[in-house]
């Protein structure tokens, strides 16, 4: 792929790419959708982060006109999906996360026919084809049938097709999902080289890690709310880089222990859903010294101690504050 | 990464409505998909291409005997009616298709393109004419080897094809229609099988109408595909245009003119 490394045209940073207000999507009695605002800058990349089930798919199809929202409204570039589907179509392009290309054709087939449809001619589309398969490393697979297609390859073709247009705005649900690391790093590539060149997206995730790597604004969505939403240090600052998980020997001292956590790194602490380890966000490695040292005076012995990542688990129970009331 | 910037929401040419000229190339383009797809999965043209061979000697020595004396004599009775009622037959496989393709992922692209959105509907239906004519180029080339001599001629057998086509395609209408509304591909098999049994059973096509009982006759008689039958039967078999040819296109615009706006209406209201 040859990189897009001059971004001509500078993205007018006070258009809003989506403004969502209040959008509500009920599945007979499930509320997928209850309520979710989001706003994003034209020209960066937003993530919109939360597990299974959250709301985060049914949320991008209502933005992408491909469901008709049951309350509140939603405008991308300043036109309403509701209202104007027809141009709001012309301004998107969607990578669902089920591939959304034809299983029964060609890689070469299918851009054929999607740039067709675009309303490019005969020779342009096979052209236009053949340049995408290349950017996207799919010239040897070109004639293959796509049932033989790797999931990475068909996230690539997908991703591929939603480019033909050069929308200003992508969707992008899941787009790592099911993906070894390599191909991970590749596709989170492709996706910063898009933004480089004026696009907007907007892609869902599943990891805490990939809205780091990639998003400029992160939405945190449970149960259909938007239960936080900032940019990417602000995020981390509420959860901490890295959290400390500590196991005690004897569960008669974790009361204690938690206290003595709390004291030395001054941050509130919390316990994991078997109430056998204590974890608490770790902003400052130089003070875990001084906690071990208070342990060791008050006599409590630790059977582990680790310091890891903060999974999307303890951005939840940070942010929604689940799981550590029923404890304390 | 391509070399050129993207250009931004706000300096678009956008239009707020598509034009019939667009709405035609993407019906072709949807079309030829359909083609593509035909070539992919050759497997399923075994219906068009199967059942014409397999009815046509199965109906003609069963039935040739008892209803006209003898097979010879059975031919241009039953070449026509077994036509008819396999290439109708084929136009359930529309529905049916419609059905698994909206179900798939690559719908949803369809729906978020800025295409015209009859286009996915009226490309499936158009990139089926191809199997109608399968299937009636092979009927006719099994009633020639079993010796069928149409006196009408090479020029009426092609012309009464062409009539065939054209009133499957209407009757596919019907089937699209099930297929957009229906939640499984199966129930619209289902569905589609209780509509074209009666109406190509309950027909002049295998048997004269006389033998039936004076009710049933009533229906024989209204039924389009009745018509249909007798139309190819008159080209075929005598070179002659007459009112049947009238009757069953008739059938065929009320057909579409009923179906086909209640099954855009339905499938644009699902998509």
């Amino acid at each position: 792929m040859n990189v897009l490394n001059q971004r001509s045209i500078e993205p007018n940073n006070g258009d809003w790419a989506v403004e969502a207000n209040g959008l509500v999507k009920i599945f007979g009695d499930n509320k997928a959708v209850d309520g979710v605002n989001l706003n994003v800058r034209a020209g960066t990349i937003y993530g919109v982060l939360g597990p299974n089930g959250a709301g985060k798919t049914t949320t991008i199809r209502m933005l992408a006109t491909l469901l008709r929202p049951d309350a509140g409204s939603a405008r991308i570039f300043g036109r309403d999906v509701a209202k104007e589907a027809a141009v709001v179509r012309q301004l998107i392009g969607v990578t669902g996360q089920y591939a959304s290309v034809d299983e029964s054709l060609s890689a070469t087939e299918n851009l054929i026919i999607f740039s067709r449809l675009l309303g490019l001619g005969r020779a342009e589309a096979r052209r236009k084809a053949e340049q995408l398969l290349e950017e996207f490393g799919l010239t040897e697979a070109a004639k293959r049938p796509l049932k033989n297609f790797s999931g990475g390859m068909r996230r690539r073709l997908d991703l591929a097709a939603s480019l033909i247009a050069q929308p200003p705005l992508i969707f992008l649900d899941e787009p790592t999902t099911g993906l070894d690391p390599r191909t991970r790093s590749q596709m989170w590539d492709t996706i910063r080289r898009l933004v480089q060149s004026g696009s907007t997206v907007l892609l869902t995730t599943q990891y805490l890690d990939e809205a780091d790597q990639l998003a400029d604004r992160i939405a945190v969505i449970d149960r259909g709310h938007v239960v936080a939403e900032g940019t990417v240090d602000e995020l981390k600052t509420s959860v901490g880089t890295s959290s400390l998980h500590l196991k005690v020997q004897d569960s008669n001292h974790i009361a204690t222990a938690r206290q003595t956590v709390e004291q030395v790194l001054r941050i509130p602490s919390s316990l994991n859903s078997e109430a056998s380890t204590i974890m608490a966000p770790m902003a400052n490695a130089d003070l875990v010294t001084d906690l071990l040292i208070a342990l060791r005076e008050q006599g409590i012995s630790l059977v582990e101690m680790s310091v890891q990542k903060p999974t999307l688990d303890e951005v939840f129970l940070t942010i929604t504050g689940q799981g550590v009331k029923e404890e304390a | 990464m391509n070399t050129t910037a993207i250009k931004p929401g706000a300096g678009r040419p956008l239009k707020k409505y598509t034009s019939f000229g667009q709405t035609v190339r993407n019906s072709l383009t949807m079309a030829y998909r359909g083609l593509l797809k035909i070539r992919r999965t050759p497997e399923q043209l075994f219906d068009v291409t199967l059942q014409p061979i397999i009815f046509t000697l199965m109906f003609t020595y069963i039935f040739g005997g008892a209803i006209s004396g003898d097979v010879q004599s059975y031919l241009p009775v039953i070449i026509p009616g077994i036509l008819v009622q396999t290439v109708i037959g084929t136009s359930v496989v529309t529905g049916v298709q419609l059905r698994e393709d909206m179900e798939k992922g690559v719908f949803d692209r369809f729906k978020s393109l800025p295409i015209a959105r009859i286009a996915p509907l009226a490309g499936a239906l158009l990139a089926d004419t191809i199997r109608y004519t399968i299937a009636t180029v092979l009927t006719f080339t099994m009633g020639y080897i079993m010796g069928f001599r149409p006196e009408g001629g090479i020029g009426y057998v092609a012309l009464a094809g062409l009539l065939v086509i054209a009133c499957s395609w209407a009757v596919s209408w019907i089937f699209a229609f099930f297929g957009v509304i229906a939640r499984t591909a199966s129930s619209v098999q289902g569905i589609s099988m209780l509509v074209l049994f009666p109406l190509t059973f309950l027909s002049n096509a295998f048997v004269p109408v006389d033998t039936m009982p004076k009710w049933l006759q009533w229906f024989v008689n209204i039924n389009p595909v009745s018509h249909l039958v007798s139309a190819v039967r008159d080209m075929v078999n005598a070179g002659h245009i007459g009112s049947e040819i009238t009757a069953s296109l008739i059938g065929a615009i009320a057909i579409v003119a009923i179906f086909a706006p209640i099954t855009v209406r339905a499938y644009m209201r699902r998509t």
